[in-house]
């Protein structure tokens, strides 16, 4: 099981859930599961988010492994200058 | 006025320990190549004026293009009438909203380009010409007739968010609030990061400061404004020449808006004037395809500079609240934060990366911050140098420097001891990996600036700043030719030097002079998708690109050197330039050089090539901070830069005359939007100050010498340690020079940019609040 | 429209064209010249990314009319290296990497030798000033200050 954390506008999205538990091997696993929990999420989701891992930010990436008891965080898609 | 002694410039260094680190801390204790300062590949066309960008491609055949743009800030387009333009000789092509398919993929984008049912901002585009020259094309717009209907406007973020603002778009319900509203507003969406409570953060403290800021919207003020020519064939077959930050987007999109297969459409980056984010879109690349599909000829469009200032993208302004609570010894225990940013007339304000970087220079219990997207008639923004974080940074700097005076600590004492450093967890969520806050700190406060004497009416002033940085797709190719030279070829846009960066790593990783190893940027025909040159993220993931490139070659050159010897590849090693048996029992043979291998390819098997493709993760967060002294004129308000040091965690910097570049680029654009730089709208909604000489952005004669201090705590994410530094920079110096001018005015800055009339302001109204 | 047909020296060239009364001598260079090297940045005098000299005198090509060329001597970026022999003042941008995206350095470089020719030994306020009317947006213009001092100093020998 993972824990992940919704924050910023996923958080909202999600209706205000701040916390899933999901069966997750890797990110593929996590965002599908998160989408089946809170199918309110989809638009975010396809939209592209990012993911958090033991504190290193990942794209959607989806064969990442997700270790056993990670921290895992879904947050806003990065842009930049 | 000689440059530092080698012994100021010196990085700081750090040493990590991560057993699962990709980075090769051997290898980085041995550098060869990595770490020098040789010329740019791209230097010499440069300096003589042979480099080409984006406006100096001529076509054969080619036509002028120009483009229509609103008068008005919001007005309904009831109709568009172009037979009169469209007569006139010389005139090839005319298009307006009518000549690009609804797109839901990149419905904004479209918008924005060419008006759709409204203008939404002055400068909108509604049309667009080609014609044989810019008198006739110029002619042309004149006579396109177009009937709008007015509406009122709204450019003012707080007053577009209240509930008697003109609407931009009825489509826009608030995302993020419960219940959702039930009628659309200019908020786009609200979102909220954070954690602990900040309730009772702020029962603990023994000081609370509250405040209101507010930022101007500045311009990213690349030299280059934006140009393009397209070629599009009679059979479809396209080439796009222009400059841009990122020509695989630019091909993704353009072909997805002129409904065209992406394999049809090259597009070749040019030169880059200067980017800073404003270059990561399209504005006229879709337009100029248009009227050449129209036309049957190439088009060419160049910006003038009023179109870049009212119609490509400024950063967003902002109005903000932070309140922070703090110990008598010191210890933040709570930190609180409400960032409303309006980011022109489509969604997209960077609220949220404010919101999620406005507190990370902290390792907080209990913090909270709120953000809010707000659309206006302006311009539609762009990312501009990592977005949204300086103002949000800005704000907390602000209030930490004040709470530091209170409790009469000194500022960088307590930044180092709230610092976020690894293991804690940011205010956006995550815990931090390896990260150089703490070390940035400690160079401040060791550095000859930091104790430097002031003279009267200056001011000294700190802050820290963070960005994110990030990796992303990315992929490069690297080919050894027979004469033992190598080419590089990457798909991310050189815009700051990055392609000496390339031929650094090549050349360390190959064991071969600098001078042997040239990088270009290739075409979208030439190598896979390449995400956007932005988010620092060049000399990071086309750098690592280029790295695992060169190994293969190098796994390639020593199994040809293991075939001439007869001996099993895994007995060779590379080492200096040359393959080499890997010890006494793997044979007695002379060393194989790169060249030597080069020579024989076609005889050992053909080409020796590299290539490397990837999604980049891991990059490494980068922390600086700045000190600044000020010198404020009590009489006219004006506000001189004493002395500047930047002092940032770079992880290794590949080419420190670059690193140091971003530094003092960074440094000298946020000194405009901290001091000059605003865009101004009068009442009728039109923009002011759309030039140079109104939009006054920092010339030689306004700044000083900018020092720099290279930190280097290495990123575990990259075989030699590094981060991106190009975005940093802009983050810290908003607030620390409201810190310093604050200190040298006695009276706290709220707003920017701190021009003379608002200084002087500021300085009048103590002066009669203290009477 | 009626052409104006103008006889000028350029980068010491005799260099004829026929231009129409509106353009100015940057679109002259760029279009029809096919001299690309000055950049428009502005239009408006405000940037110096086009700047070159006529008859030795620093000057934006954007604010003079092709026509005016008439009878002039005009230098270029172009003409400033002697074959593959770079000016001290490029050189020196090179050496120093005193720049980034490199499209306002052909009107620094312009601008500087004009200063070095006029004012061998200047102060750093004074290159500061004379610069102050060429736009950088990405270096801070640290670099390019010492760039310029530095070969001030190698064309006075030292």
């Amino acid at each position: 099981m993972v824990q992940v954390t919704l924050s910023g506008t996923i958080q909202q999205a999600a209706g205000g859930i701040s916390s899933l538990e999901i069966e997750a091997k890797n990110i593929r696993q996590l965002l599908n599961g998160v989408e089946k929990q809170c199918p309110d999420l989809k638009p975010e989701l396809e939209k592209g988010i990012a993911v958090a891992i033991n504190g290193t930010i990942y794209r959607d990436d989806w064969f990442q492994p997700i270790p056993e008891d990670s921290e895992v965080f879904l947050i806003p898609r990065l842009a930049g200058g | 006025m000689a440059r530092n002694p080698d012994a100021d410039n010196a990085p700081v260094k750090k040493e990590i320990e991560s057993p699962t680190s990709k980075y090769d801390a051997e290898k980085a204790s041995s550098f060869k190549v990595v770490g020098s300062r040789p010329a740019r590949p791209d230097g010499m066309d440069k300096v003589t004026g042979r480099a080409r960008f984006g406006a100096d491609m001529v076509m054969p055949g080619q036509l002028v293009g120009l483009i229509l743009r609103s008068p008005h800030p919001h007005a309904v387009i009831k109709s568009i009438d172009s037979s009169e333009a469209e007569a006139l000789s010389g005139v090839k092509a005319v298009v307006t909203r009518d000549d690009f398919a609804p797109n839901d993929d990149h419905a904004d984008v479209l918008y924005n380009i060419m008006a759709r049912e409204k203008a939404l901002y002055e400068g909108h585009a509604v049309a667009a010409v080609a014609a044989t020259s810019r008198p006739v094309a110029r002619k042309a717009l004149k006579l396109i007739k177009i009937d709008y209907d007015i509406l009122p406007h709204v450019t003012d973020v707080d007053e577009a968010m209240s509930p008697n603002a003109p609407v931009l778009h009825d489509d826009i319900i608030t995302k993020g609030v419960n219940p959702a509203p039930t009628k659309p507003s200019n908020v786009v969406a609200r979102s909220e990061f954070g954690h602990g409570d900040i309730d009772a953060g702020f029962a603990q403290a023994d000081e609370i400061i509250e405040r209101s800021f507010k930022t101007a919207a500045t311009h990213q003020g690349y030299i280059e404004p934006h140009a393009c020519v397209a070629n599009v064939g009679a059979d479809g077959m396209s080439e796009l020449w222009c400059c841009t930050q990122g020509h695989f987007h630019v091909r993704q999109v353009c072909a997805s808006l002129l409904g065209i297969d992406v394999s049809r459409l090259r597009v070749t980056a040019s030169e880059i004037g200067g980017g800073f984010g404003g270059k990561t879109t399209v504005f006229i690349e879709p337009v100029a395809l248009a009227l050449s599909r129209k036309a049957g000829r190439p088009v060419k469009i160049a910006m003038t500079r009023d179109e870049v200032f009212k119609a490509s993208g400024p950063t967003a302004s902002s109005s903000m609240n932070v309140k922070i609570g703090v110990t008598k010894d010191g210890r933040i225990t709570a930190g609180y934060g409400e960032f409303r940013y309006q980011g022109g007339a489509f969604a997209g304000a960077p609220a949220d990366f404010g919101a999620m970087s406005a507190f990370a220079c902290y390792a907080l219990d209990n913090v909270k911050t709120e953000a809010y997207d707000v659309v206006t008639n302006r311009p539609k923004g762009a990312a501009y140098r990592a977005p949204g974080a300086p103002m949000s940074v800005y704000a907390v700097e602000s209030v930490v420097d004040e709470l530091a005076a209170r409790i009469g600590m000194d500022p960088i004492d307590l930044r180092l001891k709230n610092a976020a450093k690894e293991g804690a967890r940011s205010s956006y969520g995550p815990k931090f990996g390896s990260c150089g806050l703490v070390e940035t700190l400690e160079a401040a406060k060791a550095h000859p600036h930091y104790s430097a004497s002031l003279g009267p009416n200056q001011g000294r002033g700190i802050a820290s700043g963070f960005w994110f940085n990030f990796g992303g797709e990315t992929c490069s190719n690297l080919n050894i030719n027979a004469d033992g030279t190598v080419t590089i070829a990457v798909g991310t846009p050189d815009i700051g030097g990055s392609r000496a960066s390339m031929c650094i790593m090549a050349a360390e990783e190959l064991g071969i002079p600098y001078d042997k190893v040239r990088a270009i940027v290739a075409d979208t025909s030439a190598l896979g998708y390449n995400d956007t040159t932005e988010g620092s993220r060049v000399t990071f993931s086309s750098g690592m690109a280029v790295i695992k490139a060169s190994q293969q070659a190098v796994t390639e050159m020593c199994k040809r050197a293991a075939m001439m010897w007869d001996i099993p590849a895994e007995a060779v090693t590379w080492e200096d330039g040359c393959a080499k048996p890997s010890g006494p029992n793997a044979g007695d043979f002379e060393p194989l050089s790169l060249a030597e291998i080069a020579a024989t390819a076609g005889k050992t098997g053909g080409p020796i090539a590299g290539h490397h493709e990837y999604n980049a993760d891991g990059a490494g967060v980068s922390f600086g901070t700045h000190i600044v002294d000020t010198e404020v004129d009590p009489e006219t308000g004006k506000v001189d830069i004493i002395r500047y040091t930047v002092i940032q965690d770079a992880g290794k910097a590949i080419h420190p005359d670059y690193v140091e570049g971003q530094f003092q680029g960074g440094a000298a654009q946020g000194i405009g939007w901290a001091l000059n730089e605003e865009y101004i709208y009068g009442d009728d909604g039109k923009l002011q100050n759309a030039g140079f000489l109104d939009y006054r952005m920092p010339v030689a004669s306004d700044l000083p010498m900018i020092d720099t201090v290279i930190v280097e705590v290495p990123n575990p994410g990259h075989p030699y340690g590094v981060r991106g530094v190009g975005e940093t920079g802009i983050v810290p110096p908003l607030a620390a020079i409201a810190n310093g001018v604050s200190a040298a005015a006695g009276v706290r800055m709220t707003e920017l940019p701190m021009s003379p009339p608002r200084v002087l302001k500021a300085i009048d109204d103590a002066k009669v609040a203290a009477e | 429209m009626s052409g104006i047909h103008v006889s000028t020296k350029i980068n010491g060239d005799a260099v004829e064209y026929v231009c129409d009364v509106e353009e100015t001598l940057l679109d002259v260079l760029r279009d029809k010249l096919g001299m690309t090297g000055s950049k428009e940045g502005c239009a408006s005098g405000d940037c110096g990314a086009c700047s070159v000299t006529v008859d030795g005198r620093l000057t934006c090509s954007c604010l003079m009319l092709g026509a005016e060329a008439q009878g002039r001597e005009i230098g270029t970026i172009e003409g400033i290296a002697k074959g593959t022999e770079l000016h001290p003042v490029q050189q020196k941008i090179l050496d120093n990497a005193a720049l980034q995206c490199g499209v306002c350095t052909p009107g620094f470089v312009v601008a500087a030798k004009a200063l070095l020719e006029k004012k061998p030994d200047p102060t750093e306020t004074e290159v500061r000033y004379w610069l102050a009317g060429n736009l950088c947006r990405c270096t801070g213009y640290d670099k390019i200050i010492r760039a310029v001092m530095d070969a001030a100093a190698e064309m006075r020998g030292n």
